[in-house]
C-alpha cells in the first residue's frame, strides 16, 4: 500500500527560505537547536530505559517532531500554558520541565514531575505552565480553550496552547473547541502536529481533506500550514499566532506537517501500515539534521559550537537518567492523597 | 430569614457569590438574557454581563472540557446543564479530566467547578429529561455530590459548592424547585458531609434522598397517628456521606429503610446498607430494606411514570413490614 509521502510543502529549500525570513540572532538559533537536541537525546535515553525495564507502561516518543515543540514554546512565558497529548515529552521539555523530572516520572519515582502518579502520558508541572500531557486524544483542545477563557476573565495577556495530532482533528473535541475559541476570540494557539497517522491509521483514509488547517475555515479562524520539520518556519508562524492571541486577536490553527520516525509506542510492532522506504525518507528530513546544516551553511555557528551543545546536552541527559534511577519510589501510604483538595470526609468507600 | 422558593434561594446564593468573587462565571444554554430554562440565573445577566453568564452552543462535552480548563487556571465555573441528563454527553471529560486533574498533578492544580442540573421523575418529561445519575458520580473518586431538598439547603450547599476547590455535582429535583421555605440571608454555608435529621423518631430510621425526603416525611407524619415513630434522615450530600449520623440513628432504632428514586443495583442504598452492616451489624433488629425506582428507563405516560418511583403507600407499607420483623 502506497501512502502519499508528500505533505511537506516547498520541500526543497524550505529551510533556506525560512532562514531568509528569520530575524533570529545566533543565540536564539542556538537555543532552538539546543532544545531540539535535548528532546531527541532525552527520548533516546528513555527508549533505552524502556528496553531495560526502567520505564514502565507506554512510552510514545517525539522523535522526528522536535521542531514543533521547540519552535512554538520559544514564544511562551512561564505564565502561558500548554496542554498536550500522549506524545508529549517534547512539549514538557520545551515548556521548561527539567529532563530529570520527566525521566524520574517515567521511571515512576517520587521525584518525577507528577510524583509518580502520571507517567509518560500525564506529565504535569503547572509551575512552568505545563498543564499536562494526556492519555485521551482531544481533551487538550478543550482545556486550552478553557484556559483562554480564564485568561480573558482575569484580564491577563497570557496565552494557552494545545498540541495535538491529526487524529484529534476528526474528534468532536476539536470541532467544539475551536468553534468556541473562535466565536469568543480566545487567546489560544491550536497546534496540529500532522504526523499522518492516528496511531496506525493513515490520515488520508479517515479524512477526505488532507489538510487539517482547511477545517478552520468552517469556524472562521485563521490557519497556517507549515513544514513541521523546519524549525525556522514553525518558529515564524507560531510567533505570529502567539502575538495575535496575546494582542486580543483571537485563536489560530497552526498545522505542522511532520512524521514520527519511531513506532507509535515503544515496543510496538511498527509494520503493516507504512513502508520502511517512507520512514527512511522522513529520517532524511530530520529537523535537527536540517537545522544543523543550515546553521553551518549560513555560518551562524561553527561545527565545534554545535558539537559543544550536543556534548552539554549528552551530559545533562546522562545526569537526568542517573537521577531518575537513583530516586526513591513514591510511598504507597500516600496513594490516595490529592484525590480531593478540600477538607472533608474524602476517604472511605463513599466520597 | 426570608421565605422563598428553592430555585430563588439557589439563585440568591449564586448572585451573592458572583458579586463576592469576580472569578465565578456560569456557562449553559439559555442562562444569559433568558435567565435559564428553570430560572436558575434570572436577572443575573443584567448585573454581570455575557462573559460571566455565557450562553454556549449545544456541545456539552465541549463546554465542560472548557470549564475544566478554566477551573485549572484560576477561575470558578458553574456549569448549568438545565436538565442534568445532558451531562451524559460530557462524561468522558468529567471522568477523565475534571475528576482526575487534581490527582494527576499531585494537588498542584485545583478543580473548583460546580456541575448543576435539574433532575428527577415527576413531570412527564420522558426518558431523556428525567434522570438522576448521582450514584455514578458517588462511585467515582474526585467528585462531591450534593442533593439539597430545602430552600435553605439549596442556598447553603450551593455556597459551599462554589467555594470548594473540588468538582461538585449539585442536583436540584424538578419537583422541589417551587417549594417554599425560610432561608437565612447572606453568609449561609451548609457544610458537606453533615446529614440533616428532618424528623426525630425512635422505631425506625428512614434515610431518604432528594424528592423522597418530603414524601417520606409525609408518611412519617401520617404514621405518627398510629403511634409509629419514624426518624427521617436527609444526607444532603452523598459524597461525602455522613454515615455516622445514620449509624447513630440505627443504634437507637434498630431498623433501617432507604428510599431513593434512582436504581437499586450498585446504588446509594446498597452502599449505605453495606456500611451499616459492616460497622453496626449488632445494632440491627431486622433486615435493611431498600425502596428504589424501578430498573427501567423513565416512561412518559403519567400513570407509567408514577409506577416507577416509590409511592407514599409503598413507603408506608415498607415501614409497617419492617416494624413487623
Amino acid at each position: 500500500m502506497a501512502t502519499p509521502l508528500a505533505a511537506t510543502p516547498a520541500e526543497s529549500g524550505a529551510a533556506e527560505s525560512a532562514a531568509a525570513r528569520t530575524a533570529l540572532g545566533t543565540a536564539e538559533q542556538l537555543a532552538l537547536f539546543r532544545t531540539m537536541v535535548e528532546i531527541r537525546r532525552v527520548e533516546e535515553g528513555l527508549v533505552r530505559a524502556h528496553q531495560n525495564g526502567l520505564v514502565h507502561g507506554a512510552c510514545h516518543t517525539y522523535v522526528g517532531q522536535e521542531a514543533i515543540a521547540a519552535g512554538v514554546c520559544a514564544h511562551l512565558r512561564p505564565s502561558d500554558v500548554v496542554f498536550s497529548t500522549h506524545r508529549g515529552h517534547g512539549h514538557a521539555l520545551a515548556k521548561g520541565v527539567a529532563a530529570q523530572e520527566i525521566a524520574a516520572e517515567l521511571f515512576g519515582r517520587e521525584t518525577g514531575c507528577s510524583h509518580g502518579r502520571g507517567g509518560s502520558m500525564h506529565l504535569f508541572k503547572p509551575e512552568v505552565g505545563m498543564m499536562g500531557t494526556s492519555g485521551i486524544v482531544g481533551p487538550c483542545i478543550l482545556l486550552a480553550a478553557g484556559a483562554g477563557y480564564s485568561f480573558r476573565l482575569q484580564r491577563t495577556d497570557n496565552v494557552a496552547v494545545a498540541f495535538f495530532g491529526d487524529g484529534a482533528s476528526n474528534n468532536g473535541a476539536f470541532h467544539e473547541g475551536i468553534n468556541m475559541a473562535s466565536v469568543w476570540d480566545l487567546p489560544v494557539l491550536f497546534v496540529c502536529e500532522n504526523n499522518q497517522y492516528a496511531t496506525e491509521v493513515p490520515y488520508h483514509t479517515v479524512s477526505r481533506n488532507p489538510d487539517v488547517a482547511a477545517k478552520a475555515a468552517a469556524y472562521g479562524l485563521p490557519s497556517v500550514i507549515v513544514d513541521g520539520n523546519d524549525i525556522l518556519a514553525v518558529h515564524a508562524a507560531a510567533g505570529e499566532a502567539v502575538r495575535r492571541a496575546r494582542g486580543g486577536g483571537g485563536p489560530t490553527l497552526l498545522e505542522c506537517k511532520t512524521y514520527r520516525t519511531r513506532a507509535h509506542s515503544e515496543g510496538m510492532r511498527d509494520a503493516g501500515y507504512r513502508t520502511a522506504e517512507e520512514v527512511n525518507a522522513w529520517k532524511e528530513r530530520c529537523p535537527i539534521k536540517r537545522f544543523r546544516s543550515h546553521l553551518l551553511e549560513a555560518a551562524s555557528a561553527s561545527s565545534a559550537e554545535l558539537d559543544q551543545v550536543e556534548r552539554e546536552v549528552d551530559a545533562l541527559v546522562a545526569n537526568a537518567l542517573a537521577f531518575a534511577k537513583d530516586s526513591p519510589w513514591p510511598d504507597p501510604a500516600m496513594v490516595t492523597q490529592h484525590v480531593y483538595r478540600s477538607e472533608g470526609r474524602a476517604g472511605g468507600s463513599v466520597g | 430569614m426570608g421565605e422563598m422558593t428553592f430555585v430563588a434561594a439557589a439563585r440568591e446564593d449564586l448572585d451573592e457569590e458572583m458579586a463576592r468573587d469576580p472569578s465565578v462565571f456560569v456557562m449553559g444554554q439559555g442562562i444569559g438574557a433568558r435567565g435559564g430554562n428553570f430560572n436558575t440565573t434570572m436577572g443575573l445577566f443584567e448585573k454581570y454581563g455575557p462573559e460571566r453568564l455565557r450562553d454556549v452552543p449545544i456541545a456539552e462535552r465541549g463546554f465542560v472540557g472548557m470549564c475544566t480548563g478554566a477551573a485549572a487556571t484560576g477561575t470558578r465555573p458553574v456549569v448549568d446543564f438545565m436538565f442534568v441528563d445532558f451531562i451524559l454527553d460530557a462524561m468522558g471529560e468529567l471522568i477523565n479530566q475534571t475528576a482526575k486533574l487534581q490527582y494527576m498533578s499531585s494537588g498542584r492544580l485545583t478543580m473548583p467547578i460546580v456541575l448543576r442540573g435539574c433532575y428527577g421523575i415527576g413531570r412527564a418529561s420522558a426518558t431523556h429529561h428525567s434522570g438522576a445519575y448521582y450514584p455514578i458520580f458517588v462511585h467515582l473518586p474526585g467528585f462531591r455530590v450534593a442533593v439539597p431538598t430545602t430552600p435553605a439547603d439549596a442556598k447553603g450547599l450551593l455556597k459551599t459548592a462554589i467555594r470548594l476547590e473540588d468538582p461538585v455535582l449539585f442536583l436540584e429535583h424538578k419537583s422541589l424547585l417551587n417549594t417554599k421555605g425560610s432561608v437565612p440571608e447572606g453568609e449561609h454555608l451548609v457544610p458537606f458531609g453533615e446529614a440533616w435529621v428532618a424528623r426525630r423518631g425512635t422505631h425506625l430510621t428512614a434515610v431518604a434522598i432528594g424528592s423522597m425526603v418530603p414524601r417520606t416525611l409525609e408518611v412519617a407524619g401520617r404514621l405518627a397517628a398510629e403511634e409509629v415513630s419514624v426518624e427521617v434522615i436527609d444526607p444532603r450530600t452523598l459524597a461525602p456521606l455522613d454515615i455516622d449520623t445514620i449509624l447513630e440513628s440505627v443504634h437507637r432504632t434498630g431498623r433501617l429503610l432507604i428510599v431513593d428514586e434512582t436504581y437499586a443495583p450498585c446504588g446509594i442504598g446498597a452502599e449505605i446498607a453495606a456500611q451499616v452492616v459492616d460497622r453496626s451489624f449488632d445494632d440491627l433488629d431486622a433486615p435493611i430494606r431498600r425502596l428504589n425506582g424501578l430498573h427501567t428507563p423513565i416512561p412518559y405516560s403519567p400513570p407509567l411514570e408514577a409506577a416507577v418511583v416509590p409511592t407514599t403507600e409503598a413507603i408506608a407499607q415498607a415501614i409497617r413490614d419492617l416494624l413487623a420483623e
